[in-house]
């Protein structure tokens, strides 16, 4: 797309149109999409002609100086601040709020020329594997539309997995990038925390929330971080470490397998967990088959905190989560219910404005927070943290260059599967949580399928590695660009086209 | 680890400013208590010399210069809000009730 826009063959209005008439056209059977900007996307793509017809003009240096993101669409998940725009993370409790400021990101983004196409579906507050904790609805699986997109990314994963957009914005607290590109069969990554600023994002967990990239491949996901990573003073979290231009320029794949050759790389066995699918598991053991013939080597090490890890999470993620969330009091923003009495507003706001998930998850934050349980639970999961991360960086010390592992146990699970049992859902991200414990990078690409539904291969690597990182995966694409399932597009994304199929709110209410 | 008792979840969720009904309650207390029975795998670790983490990167005391600069805009601001009147956001009285 970025080629045939430099030599004119097409233009971004032109892209643009095309991609938003496939996202309306579809969505209703996807759920994908919660806005989608019929007037200020075109409008910014006019603009983006004009300024490639000057480069045009000007010649190939100005043409070549232009990002490689410039004139094309981009999906932001509804939790990233967009001017004058909805910014509901998924909740009621947002719901008539309207963003009074750009995100850094959002900035960055309009920067490199990219064209905001709309609003993503998502868990509320980002908590969930499945994107069925919105307020707005469940997000469908183009593989399967009976089936999870994974989640709490869900409707960035989807879009693009669909090609309703070419990029595509999640965040990733537990897993939230990786998993659900894992269950969609795209690329997604979840940077060193303190990557990308978070100013202008709605906040869950703030030791562990970052924000990442979602495309269809390893170069394209390598230029939107590119395009969004850095030092913001406005996120003291966000961190002065350089952000290398050559994530532009990954090789082509005569060049790219050869990234693979003398890489010393960890397979973590405890990362095959008990219920782990046996086609998950085949298909990951298949990959590094591929990555060993590459001249890669591939020893089993251990990472032996990683059963602790799930139980970490669930207590310092929804405490930092409850004080986040506390902010939400009917005051400032969204709807304030109740007849006058402050706390009795309170109670109700909150009470009738957050979700199932949300309020469980507050509750839990609440009590390991309370008198006499600090000590017990989150400082107990602060010094476990550390355990964690120390398994992490003494195989890094050993001089490891990433870690190999399945990003999800299992392929996209069917809707309501997991809703009874929330240890369950947990679950979903006992390989990709315990990266955020430790801040590490992690990268989720495609690998195959299993059952006809896509299977996610995780690289982890040290802290700022996501250029090595992107190499080795863009390494991988290389070695198995001619697999017959590359080829394919999504299994149902052509029912998604006939107006007659359901909704995903529908097909959830039969399973019901 | 401890169990939460139906009185517990009412207090924790009263902490939180939560209003829940009767069978909010009660399933929450069951989810709860299955939660907290997760959590119970940490006490076999020996943490007692084990430094807490509370972030990754080795970043610290980030300053910058106290300059004034400009606001948002306090009407882009204020329409956000479910009462204002001149500039003010309206809060229900606080003194003389027992909200405090």
């Amino acid at each position: 797309m970025a080629a045939a826009l430099r030599a004119g063959e097409t233009s971004s209005r032109e892209l643009v149109e095309a991609h938003l008439a496939t996202a309306e056209r579809q969505n209703p059977a996807l759920n994908a999409w919660l806005t989608l900007d019929h007037e200020g996307a075109p409008a910014a793509a006019d603009e983006a002609d004009r300024t490639v017809a000057h480069a045009r003009r000007a010649g190939p240096a100005a043409l070549d100086a232009l990002d490689p993101l410039f004139g094309l669409p981009v999906a932001l998940k509804d939790l990233v601040s967009v001017s004058g725009g909805q910014c509901t993370a998924g909740s009621r409790i947002l719901a008539g709020y309207v963003a009074p400021y750009d995100a850094h990101i959002t900035e960055r983004l309009r920067a490199a020329g990219a064209i905001v196409l709309g609003k993503t579906n998502m868990d509320e507050f980002a908590m969930g594997s499945s994107t069925e904790h919105s307020a707005w609805g469940p997000t469908a699986n183009p593989w399967a539309l009976d089936r999870v997109p994974g989640g709490s990314s869900g409707g960035s994963a989807s879009a693009v997995a669909s090609c309703h957009a070419p990029f595509g914005i999640g965040t990733d607290t537990g897993g939230s990038i990786r998993q659900p590109a894992a269950l969609t069969g795209i690329v997604g990554m979840k940077p060193t925390y303190g990557r990308v600023s978070r100013y202008g994002i709605v906040a869950f967990a703030s030791s562990l929330d970052q924000i990442g990239p979602f495309g269809r491949d390893v170069r394209d996901a390598a230029a939107l971080l590119h395009a969004i990573a850095g030092r913001d003073e406005r996120d003291s979290t966000s961190a002065p470490i350089d952000v290398p231009d050559a994530l532009c320029a990954l090789p082509d794949d005569d060049e790219a397998a050869s990234a693979l050759r003398g890489k010393r790389l960890g397979l973590p066995r405890e990362y095959f967990v008990a219920g782990m699918e046996p086609g998950v598991e085949a298909r990951i053991r298949e990959a590094v088959a591929a990555l060993e013939a590459a001249g890669a080597t591939v020893e089993d090490v251990s990472l032996p905190h990683t059963e602790y890890g799930l139980a970490t999470y669930y207590i310092v993620a929804p405490a930092e989560a409850s004080a986040n969330l506390a902010r939400y009091d009917g005051i400032r923003y969204g709807p304030r219910l109740g007849d006058g009495d402050t706390l009795a507003n309170y109670l109700r706001t909150r009470g009738e404005g957050f979700g199932a998930e949300v309020k469980r998850r507050i509750m839990l934050g609440t009590y390991a927070l309370s008198a006499g349980y600090y000590d017990a639970y989150y400082l107990k999961a602060q010094k476990v943290r550390t355990l964690i991360k120390g398994d992490f960086d003494a195989l890094f010390g050993e001089g490891f260059d990433a870690l190999v592992a399945p990003t999800s146990p299992t392929v996209a699970f069917p809707f309501g599967a997991r809703l009874a049992d929330p240890v369950s859902m947990y679950l979903s991200d006992a390989c990709t949580l315990p990266v955020n414990m430790a801040g590490l990078p992690g990268v989720s690409i495609p690998c195959g399928l299993s059952e006809g539904l896509p299977v996610g291969l995780q690289l982890i690597g040290p802290a700022w590695s996501e250029l090595e990182l992107f190499r080795l995966a863009r390494g991988y694409e290389a070695i198995t660009a001619d697999v017959n399932w590359r080829a394919l597009e999504p299994a149902e994304l052509a029912l998604a086209d006939d107006p007659a199929t359901p909704s995903p709110a529908e097909r959830v209410a039969v399973h019901a | 680890m401890a169990t939460l008792s139906r009185i517990e979840v009412e207090h924790v969720a009263h902490l939180a400013r939560l209003g829940l009904g009767d069978e909010e309650l009660t399933r929450l207390e069951g989810q709860l208590n299955h939660i907290l029975e997760q959590y119970a795998i940490l006490a076999r670790l020996d943490t007692d010399a084990i430094p807490p983490t509370a972030q990754t990167i080795e970043l610290e005391n980030i300053l910058r210069e106290d300059e004034p600069r400009p606001s948002l805009p306090r009407e882009a601001v204020l329409v956000n809000s479910a009462e204002t009147d001149g500039g003010f956001i309206i809060v229900p009285a606080i003194l003389g009730s027992d909200a405090t």
